[in-house]
């Protein structure tokens, strides 16, 4: 694979924007510090599953094929990838041995560059922090092709800027990461129905003491029901637990797959509605207990491949934003109910309890987040305008690696290290090759 | 646990095939000419693998060095796979010998040298698999690159053969015919996705045919249908046409 350049429409998984971009492959450092060379406007571009802009520009360096595992440790569970990596190799090659990702997001097919370039959290966020959290140490090609190795300990400003920042401060070559110990591959999930808001987070708050948990919310279900979903909490099974099953066995293969768009349109309110229903309903006793796969307690959607084309072709953008702990109950129901009054329903509604985070410039903090999803439309712009004034005014944020939309006041105004951000970005980019996205453009960090 | 050769190992398809066969358990020989491809890649499957990994220097066109080579390697193969393969620039051919004999060596000769080994060792003992990567170029001849596919069809030609000598003993032999598939070999060219397959997919499919002992293999099911077509179409309509 020799460094071609080739000109491609790509997106992120939202499928909005689309733009046309020229590509560039490599599988050796060396070929990537040549592409680097010529001059312009270049971002890295992972696997495509941030959901709005983030790793688009008119020339992105792919990092799919700079893929290879270059050391493990099974003493210490510390392994040592290219950035191309996906985290469903390392699931692949780990589980069986006994090890498993510090963090998961809600799908395993993101490169490790892009966990740490977006700093991602999952379940277990409340108490054992974000992706970077359990990164031990990096290699960055900057923009003139010198390499940093940097670590909480060497080059920790550089380190901290590169996590969470983006794909800013260069291309991520190689993460050490540190492995988490499990005893199965299986998960101990229990399920709690909540029938409002309230109920929902009181459970979030009585049972910090699982290491997962995440609720869905039914953001269509109004009136007393207002936030009315169901919370789950997982535990990595132990040897005792699993028995009848086989301890590190792979969950089955079959896969579902969206073949092609289907039309815009069709996931429209009454659709979710009657979706919601039967989901919430499914689960008959308010709490449930059972053993599930890790796969189908963390990543369920990845069991349909392409399930963003249900959204149709125009796409469709996820909403995600952080409340602090003391404003999050009333800023939530707020919210919810300003979504209700708009007439646009989100299908898919993720909960979450966020623990403490200190970090430059990461999306996590201590308080509430939700997830919605809306397909693209004229109204969605303006609710989503409507709802930055309300996210803002309660000390709120959104999470870039999902934004497509977002203005730069808003950006300056809810992260508190915008300024310092863009001043060392801007140092950093002193040179003819510049690391930009559309998201930094748009957002004035570049 | 088997231990496979993978002849051709740093060819895209090979890499992923190796990646699948150790993930698996299999215990892997990586037979090619790049050294320093050849040590990443056994450095990237000790990393993710308990499996014993070993690499060796193999050059399709010195064919007299073949025997040592394969009587040299740490442990007798289970199973063998080729994926050795040279597409060729198609002009260049036409007008150089030397240019088309490179790819008729490369594709068949040489292929044809290792596996006689690999298939008298097997015959005597009475097991193993043999999988040869050919194309589906080797169906029919066509204008474009021809030399690449008249060695393929030898190729095709010969595991036929094979696979009736030894089917008596018990060895089965396979061929592959990939299609499309988004490798080094195609760089840059515009290919359509739903008959182009990723090297992964190649390497699932060939895991899975083995175990299912499927004699000749296309990766995407439309080449078996459109090779058809292709093959039956006659003589005073084919040559007619630009495909
Ligand atoms: C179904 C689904 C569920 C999700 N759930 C979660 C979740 O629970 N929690 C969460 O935090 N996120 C979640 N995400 C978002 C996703 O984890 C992040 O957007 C992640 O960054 C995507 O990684 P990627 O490899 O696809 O990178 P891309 O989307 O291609 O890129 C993302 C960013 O990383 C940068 N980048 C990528 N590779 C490199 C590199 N090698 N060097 C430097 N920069 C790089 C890009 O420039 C870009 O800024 C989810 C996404 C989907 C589709
Ligand atoms: N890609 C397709 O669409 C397609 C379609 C039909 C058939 N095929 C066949 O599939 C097989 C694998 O190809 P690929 O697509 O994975 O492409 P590839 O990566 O280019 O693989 C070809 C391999 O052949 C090796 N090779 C060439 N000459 C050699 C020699 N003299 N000695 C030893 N090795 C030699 C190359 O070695 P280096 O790595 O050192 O270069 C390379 O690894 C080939 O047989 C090809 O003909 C491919």
């Amino acid at each position: 694979m020799v460094n071609k350049m080739q000109k491609q429409k790509i997106a992120d998984w939202g499928n909005y924007p689309v733009v046309e971009a020229e590509t560039v492959r490599f599988n050796q450092a060396e070929q990537l510090r040549v592409a680097l060379g010529e001059p312009g406007e270049v971002i890295a571009y992972g696997n495509g599953r941030s959901y709005g802009d983030a790793s688009l520009q008119k020339r992105v360096i792919m990092t799919r094929s700079f893929r290879s595992f270059l050391s493990f440790d099974s003493a210490s569970g510390v392994v040592c990838c290219e950035s191309g990596a996906l985290l469903a190799e390392l699931l692949e090659a780990f589980v069986p041995r006994g090890w498993f990702l510090p963090v998961s997001p809600g799908t395993k097919f993101v490169t490790l560059g892009g966990a740490v370039a977006a700093d991602i959290h999952g379940k277990n966020h409340h108490g054992e922090g974000s992706f970077g959290a359990h990164v031990v140490s990096l290699e960055v090609m900057r923009a003139d092709g010198s390499i940093v190795r940097c670590s909480r300990e060497e080059y920790p400003e550089f380190f901290a800027l590169t996590i969470g920042g983006m794909g800013l401060s260069g291309v991520i070559l190689n993460v050490t990461l540190q492995l988490k110990a499990i005893e199965s591959a299986w998960v101990r999930q229990q399920t709690i129905r909540a029938s409002r808001l309230s109920e929902l987070m009181d459970a979030f708050e009585s049972f910090d003491e699982w290491t997962y948990s995440v609720a869905w919310v039914d953001t269509l279900a109004g009136g007393d029901a207002l936030g009315r979903g169901m919370l789950m909490r997982g535990e990595h099974a132990t040897v005792e637990q699993v028995q009848g099953h086989s301890t590190f066995s792979a969950a089955s293969q079959r896969k579902l797959n969206v073949p092609f768009f289907l039309p815009n349109g069709l996931l429209n309110r009454g659709t979710m509605m009657a979706f919601n229903s039967v989901y919430y309903h499914q689960n008959q006793k308010p709490v449930k207990e059972r053993l599930v796969h890790y796969e189908s307690f963390f990543y369920p959607l990845d069991a349909i491949g392409n399930w963003n084309r249900i959204y149709g072709r125009r796409g469709f953008m996820q909403y995600q934003f952080v409340l602090p702990r003391v404003t999050g109950r009333v800023a939530v129901e707020a919210i919810l109910k300003k979504i209700q009054a708009s007439g646009l329903g989100s299908f898919l509604a993720v909960l979450k309890l966020f623990g403490e985070q200190e970090s430059f410039i990461s999306f996590p903090m201590a308080g509430y987040t939700l997830a919605l999803d809306f397909p693209v439309c004229f109204e969605v712009f303006k609710l989503m305008k409507e709802l930055d004034a309300m996210v803002a005014d309660w000390g709120g944020r959104l999470y870039l690696a999902k934004d497509a939309r977002m203005d730069e006041a808003m950006f300056a105004k809810t992260y508190p290290h915008a300024d310092d951000f863009r001043e060392a970005i801007a140092l950093l980019n002193g040179g003819s090759t510049r690391f930009s996205s559309l998201l930094s453009n748009r957002l004035g960090i570049t | 646990m088997e231990r496979i050769l993978i002849i051709g190992a740093t060819s895209d398809m090979g890499q992923a095939f190796a990646q699948a066969c150790a993930l698996q358990g299999s215990s892997i020989m990586l037979a090619a000419r790049n050294g320093d491809v050849l040590d990443r890649m056994a450095k990237d499957l000790r990393a993710r693998t308990q499996v014993a990994v070993s690499t060796h220097a193999f050059d399709a066109l010195d064919m007299e060095q073949h025997e040592v080579f394969y009587q040299d390697l740490p442990e007798r193969p289970d199973g063998v796979i080729c994926f050795v393969g040279l597409l060729g620039d198609a002009a260049a051919c036409q007008q150089s010998f030397e240019v088309a004999r490179r790819v008729l060596d490369t594709n068949l000769t040489g292929v044809v040298s290792i596996l006689d080994l690999v298939a008298n060792e097997f015959e005597k003992r009475g097991r193993g698999w043999i999988v040869g990567v050919s194309s589906v170029a080797g169906d029919r001849g066509r204008a474009p690159r021809y030399h690449y596919g008249c060695a393929k069809a030898g190729l095709n030609a010969y595991l036929s053969g094979l696979r009736q000598r030894l089917f008596k003993s018990g060895v089965f032999v396979m061929n592959v015919k990939p299609g499309y598939c988004r490798t080094k070999m195609v760089a840059g060219w515009n290919l359509p996705n739903t008959m182009t397959s990723e090297p992964e997919e190649v390497a699932r499919v060939i895991l899975k045919g083995i175990h299912r002992k499927q004699e000749t293999l296309y990766v995407r099911w439309m080449w078996r249908w459109i090779m058809w077509l292709i093959r039956v179409l006659p003589e005073c309509i084919f040559k007619r046409l630009k495909i």
